[in-house]
């Protein structure tokens, strides 16, 4: 059956039979190779260079969650692209920020957005965030192999619980794990900078405004002490990526609004390097 | 053993096209209809959770009437098929021209193979361009001939009885509540000539709205914004609440008797299946 339905033109088989509403399912099935995580490598000595993308932050306020990263990518220590995106919107209340391998990050970001669509679209719902927040693990387990190569995917997770009514973070690591941010977190190599910074600022009755100031000055301190992780380009007018998801979903800052912050942040730096400064005692 | 009767295959043909037809006509009709945002879906079904009309792809409507269990085998297939090609190319490659083709293709196969029963479909694939111009409709009956469509089409039952109707009365750029209220008449015109009333809990309508922000443009209308459109009527002398969906369908009224004759080039040749 399956031989012969190609040449009249009719759906495959696979298409129409009935199964799971994942697209990765019925992906693994019916075209094994177009999975990111499925294809063999050959055997490598040492790591593949290729660019990186660097520092993602996150932040929860009463009401969402904001979701930023900074927009340099390096290979070694060339700088290897100055805007790229490494956040995206996975669906209109969740949004994923990638650090790793920016070619498999971006190809994983696409799948995994592709994955939430599909089951929406076959199940007339969407995923629990639990939900997605798991699917997500799946693939970034599906990647270890190449994570074992140097082609690791570190993403973070964030979004709006409809059924919780907030904002929530989760984090992974190479092999998977999963695990929930409370108030604020981070990813990539400038992620220990900028949660200093965070750790320092956060509270817990923080505003929508205040939040978005916050992950643009924890991308600033990233960007200050590691030099994989990109600050403010004034000069050429690239800004991070800001990102919010409240109850009426996923919104990216303009470029204005974002420039607006980032030169305020700047304005303050020129006269006080470090930053804001938290009370001693 | 005996031999089995010769049946020719024309006999063979028209019994099977009369099988599918007959199952399709015991559901009810729905129609899908241009207007001056893009395309709305409008069918009566009682139930809230088992859909006729459904997103395929971004810019993508389904809608089907028949039985259940193979138009939605059909609509996941679909959706399979536009998310796979979507995700090999890109997503501008999904188009409903080759989503239709595909289509076609099974219900054509599986009409013409005596190891299988005619699929009791009838579908209707849709995509809204970036201009009324760019719009398309494809009705794709039972036995897998295609058909493009302009303006308005009904599928199902009686099907042909509201086609006339709307093919009278629908007119390029309507807005979203006129069409609404087209397909609402023309859906309550009964067999017989007469009416009745069907209340707005039982309607089904989504719309694909080229208008919309988002990539995807597909979105059902339920609830409140529903009662408001049906209501866009009475409400025209208080234009109070004016948001951009619910404009002036007064005018439209008399200009809907004058535009019948321009309406009628637009009038599609009616498809081959049809009795």
């Amino acid at each position: 059956m399956e031989a012969n339905t190609r040449s009249t033109g009719r759906l495959p088989a696979a298409f129409l039979t009935p199964g799971s509403s994942s697209f990765m399912d019925f992906l693994s099935h019916h075209s094994p190779d177009m999975l990111p995580g499925k294809r063999s490598l050959p055997p490598l000595q040492g790591a593949i260079e290729a660019p990186h993308g660097t520092t993602i932050v996150a932040v929860t306020f009463p009401g969402g969650v904001v979701l930023a990263g900074d927009r340099r990518a390096t290979m070694g220590n060339m700088i290897a692209q100055r805007d790229i995106e490494k956040v995206f919107p996975a669906d209109e209340y969740s949004a994923v920020g990638i650090a790793g391998t920016a070619g498999l990050a971006v190809e994983m970001v696409k799948l995994f957005q592709l994955e939430l669509e599909h089951f929406e679209k076959v199940e007339g719902a969407q995923l629990s965030l639990e939900g997605k927040a798991n699917r997500l693990s799946t693939m970034i387990r599906s990647n270890l192999a190449m994570a074992m190569q140097g082609l690791a995917v570190v993403p973070l997770f964030a979004g709006w619980d409809v059924d919780r009514e907030r904002g929530r973070i989760f984090s992974y690591d190479v092999t998977g794990g999963r695990s929930e941010e409370l108030g604020y977190a981070s990813t990539g190599s400038g992620s220990i900078f900028a949660r200093g910074a965070m750790k320092k600022l956060y509270h817990e009755e923080l505003t929508e405004q205040q939040a978005t100031t916050l992950v643009i000055q924890a991308l600033y301190d990233a960007a200050d002490d590691d030099s994989a992780t990109g600050g403010p380009d004034v000069a050429r007018r690239i800004y991070p990526i800001v990102t919010v998801i409240t109850e009426d979903g996923f919104r990216r800052l303009t470029d204005d609004e974002s420039s607006e912050i980032a030169r305020a942040i700047l304005e303050r730096r020129l006269s006080q390097p470090d930053g804001p400064r938290a009370a001693l005692l | 053993m005996s031999t089995p009767f010769y049946v020719s295959p024309q006999q063979a043909m028209a019994d099977r096209a009369e099988y599918a037809r007959k199952g399709i006509a015991r559901g009810r009709s729905l129609v899908v209809l241009q207007y001056a945002d893009g395309i709305v879906f409008v069918g009566e079904n009682p139930s809230r959770a088992l859909h006729k009309f459904s997103e395929i792809y971004d810019r993508i409507g389904f809608a089907a009437a028949g039985k259940y269990n193979e138009y939605e085998n059909l609509r996941i297939g679909g959706v399979r098929y536009a998310d796979l090609r979507g995700y090999t190319y890109d997503r501008d490659d999904v188009t409903a021209r080759g989503l239709a083709n595909v289509y076609a293709q099974t219900l054509g196969t599986i009409f013409s193979s005596a190891a299988e029963k005619p699929y009791e479909v009838e579908l209707v694939v849709a995509e809204v361009g970036a201009t009324a111009d760019g719009d398309q409709i494809y009705r794709l009956p039972h036995d897998g001939s295609i058909v493009d469509e302009h303006g308005s089409v009904a599928v199902g039952g009686s099907s042909e009885q509201i086609s006339t109707y709307l093919d009278q009365r629908h007119r390029d750029g309507m807005s979203l509540a006129e069409a609404l209220k087209l397909a609402v008449q023309a859906l309550s015109r009964d067999t017989n000539g007469g009416e009745r009333e069907i209340p707005a809990e039982r309607l089904e309508v989504a719309v694909l709205d080229r208008t919309r922000p988002q990539q995807r443009k597909f979105k059902r209308i339920v609830g409140r914004q529903l009662a408001r459109l049906l209501e866009a009527d009475g409400a025209a002398s208080t234009p109070t609440d004016a948001p951009s969906d619910t404009e002036e369908p007064d005018g439209g009224e008399t200009a809907t008797d004058t535009s019948a004759d321009t309406a009628k080039p637009d009038a599609e040749p009616s498809g081959d299946d049809k009795e």
